[in-house]
C-alpha cells in the first residue's frame, strides 16, 4: 500500500507515525507531488512546543509555499537536519523523510487523524475537485 | 497544502490533449489552462540552460498592424524606435500610458514594408488590443486580433538551433537573434520562424495554425527530432525560473500600471529621442527628477526564499521595498529575487533584510542579469 497503514494522516497532508509517545512528521506523497521540486524546509526548534492544527514550519518547492501543520500538540524533540540540508529527498520518498519527532502531549489527539484508508479517500476526492 | 483548481471557464491551447498526455500538471494562467510543469521545474529549467527545452506558449497574443500608417501607428503606441526594424528584424518595446508606466510589454516584428505584428502577454490580451485599436484610429492602418490564428511554439536552449534545424531548408545558422524569417517548417509553408525566447538561452517561437491536428504534429516531429539532444516539454514553471535568472522582467511583477520605464530600469528599449509616443512626455519629465525606486537583484544570503509581494528592509529596520519576483534560481543554485528599493540602496554589495513569515531574513544587491548564457564568439 503506497499510504502506510500505522501511519495517521491529517487532511493538511502531513503524516505522523507513532512510536511510544514520541512520533515522527512527515508530508505524504500526494503533498510532494502536488507541490513539485522541493527546495527549502523552515523547521521549529528542538524544545519548540507545538498545538495541533497550526502550523509549525513551512516547505517551498520552486514555485509554491506551504504550512506545515502539527497533526499533535506536543514539544519538539528532535528535528532533522539532515533533511532541511537535503530537501529535494522530499521528493524522492516522503513517507520515510521525517522532518521532526514530537513528545506527545495528549494522546487521544490521535483519534481525530485520519487512517490510510480515509486519507486516501480524502485526496481521491480532492484530486477530482 | 491546498491543490490549484481550475475553472470551467480556462481556455485551452490546441496541445491541450497533449499535454494532458505528457502528464503534465496544469494550472489556470491569466484565463488559460496550461501546463506548469511535466518532469519537474529544475529537469526542465537544467534541460533549458544545458540543452534544448520546448514550450507551448499558445497563450501570447498577437495584434497585426498594417497599412500605410503603420509604421506612424507602432511608432505612436511603443517606446522602442520601430523606424530602425528592417524587414524581418524584432525589438522589445513596451506599450505605455501618457504618465509613463505600462499597458504591456511588447515584441514588435516587422512583417512587411508597412506590416508589424505586436506579440503580447496572454493576461493583458483584450486589453492591448483595445488599447492598441483605439489609440491608432487616427492613422491610416488596419488593427488585427490575430491571436486564435496561432500556436506559438518556443524552442530554447543551446541546441535548439541543431533541432529546428532538421525541420527546415533555411539555413538557421544566417538566421541572427531578434530577426525572423518565413519558411517551409515539417511540410508546412510559409511558417514565421524567429530566434526570440523568454529564457535567457537562444532559442526560436514559431507561430503555426492553430489547427489542432497540425499543432499536435508539429509538437510531435518537435520531439522527435530532439530525442537525442535530450528535448523535454517545459512548462510555465520553468519559463518563469528561467527568465527572473536572465532578470527578464514580467508583466504584474517588475512592470505594470504604476511602474514606470526608469524604475524598471529599461532605459535602453525606451527611445525618448524618437519625435513622438505615449508616455513620452512624462518620461521626459521624470527623467529630470531623481528616481523614487528602482529595480534591483538581490540573492538571499541567509536561509530563506523571497517571494512575490514580500517586503524588503533596510539594515536599518525602515520598509522600504517589496519583492517583485523570487524563488530558488535551479541553474544558480541561490534563492534570488527581483525587488524595488530606493535608489540609494540599489548598489550591488547594499546589505537588505527581506521579511519572510515574520522573520527579517538577510539578503544583499547583486548585479543583474543573475546569469548570462555564454556567447559564441
Amino acid at each position: 500500500m503506497k499510504y502506510p497503514s500505522d501511519f495517521k494522516y491529517t487532511k493538511e497532508h502531513e503524516w505522523i507515525q507513532v512510536a511510544d509517545k514520541t512520533a515522527a512528521v512527515g508530508i505524504t506523497d500526494y503533498a510532494q507531488e502536488s507541490l513539485g521540486d522541493i527546495v527549502f524546509l523552515d523547521l521549529p526548534k528542538v524544545g519548540a512546543q507545538l498545538a495541533a492544527g497550526k502550523p509549525f514550519g513551512s516547505v517551498e518547492s520552486v514555485k509554491a509555499v506551504s504550512d506545515l501543520y502539527a497533526p499533535v500538540s506536543g514539544t519538539v524533540k528532535e528535528v532533522n537536519g539532515e533533511l532541511a540540508g537535503a530537501p529535494e529527498k522530499i521528493n524522492q520518498s516522503a513517507h520515510s523523510s521525517w522532518m521532526i519527532k514530537i513528545d506527545l502531549q495528549n494522546p487521544n489527539e490521535l483519534n481525530g487523524l485520519l487512517s490510510a484508508t480515509d486519507y486516501e479517500k480524502f485526496i481521491a476526492e480532492e484530486s477530482v475537485g | 497544502m491546498s491543490a490549484v483548481e481550475t475553472t470551467p471557464a480556462a481556455r485551452k491551447t490546441a496541445l491541450y490533449a497533449s499535454h494532458r498526455e505528457s502528464k503534465a500538471k496544469m494550472v489556470e494562467f491569466n484565463g488559460w489552462e496550461m501546463p506548469v510543469e511535466y518532469s519537474g521545474i529544475i529537469a526542465e529549467h537544467l534541460a533549458v540552460r544545458n540543452a534544448v527545452g520546448i514550450f507551448d506558449v499558445s497563450h501570447m497574443g498577437d495584434i497585426c498592424l498594417a497599412g500605410t500608417e503603420a509604421l506612424t501607428a507602432v511608432q505612436h503606441i511603443s517606446m522602442n524606435d520601430a523606424s530602425r526594424l528592417s524587414l524581418g528584424q524584432a525589438q522589445y518595446s513596451a506599450l505605455l500610458y501618457p504618465q509613463g508606466t505600462f499597458v504591456d510589454d511588447v515584441v514588435v516584428h516587422r512583417l512587411g514594408s508597412e506590416e508589424y505584428l505586436l506579440v503580447i502577454n496572454a493576461g493583458t490580451r483584450e486589453k492591448d488590443f483595445n488599447w492598441v485599436r483605439d489609440n491608432t484610429r487616427e492613422f491610416d492602418c488596419r488593427v488585427e486580433n490575430l491571436s486564435d490564428r496561432f500556436t506559438q511554439i518556443a524552442i530554447q536552449g543551446p541546441k535548439a538551433a541543431s533541432l529546428l534545424q532538421k525541420l527546415t531548408d533555411t539555413d538557421l545558422a544566417t538566421l541572427k537573434f531578434y530577426w525572423f524569417r518565413r519558411a517551409r517548417l515539417c511540410g508546412l509553408d510559409d511558417i514565421l520562424i524567429a530566434r526570440t525566447g523568454y529564457t535567457g538561452e537562444d532559442g526560436f517561437e514559431i507561430y503555426i495554425p492553430s489547427d489542432e491536428g497540425v499543432s499536435r504534429r508539429v509538437w510531435n516531429d518537435l520531439f522527435a527530432a530532439g530525442r537525442d539532444a535530450g528535448a523535454i516539454p517545459c512548462g510555465l514553471g520553468a519559463r518563469n525560473t528561467l527568465r527572473l535568472e536572465a532578470r527578464l522582467p514580467l508583466y504584474g511583477h517588475e512592470i505594470s500600471d504604476t511602474i514606470n520605464v526608469w524604475e524598471a530600469s529599461l532605459d535602453r528599449f525606451c527611445k525618448l529621442e524618437k519625435e513622438e509616443f505615449i508616455g513620452r512626455e512624462a518620461l521626459a519629465r521624470a527623467k529630470e527628477a531623481p528616481l523614487r525606486r528602482k529595480l534591483v537583484g538581490i540573492e538571499m544570503k541567509e536561509r530563506g526564499i523571497a517571494r512575490d509581494g514580500y517586503k524588503v528592509w533596510s539594515q536599518e529596520g525602515r520598509e522600504i521595498g517589496w519583492i517583485t519576483s523570487g524563488s530558488y534560481a535551479p541553474f544558480l543554485r541561490k534563492n534570488i529575487a527581483l525587488a524595488y528599493v530606493p535608489p540609494e540602496f540599489s548598489a550591488p554589495g547594499r546589505e537588505l533584510s527581506v521579511e519572510i513569515r515574520e522573520q527579517y531574513v538577510g539578503a544583499r544587491v547583486v548585479p543583474t542579469p543573475f546569469y548570462q548564457r555564454p556567447r559564441k564568439t
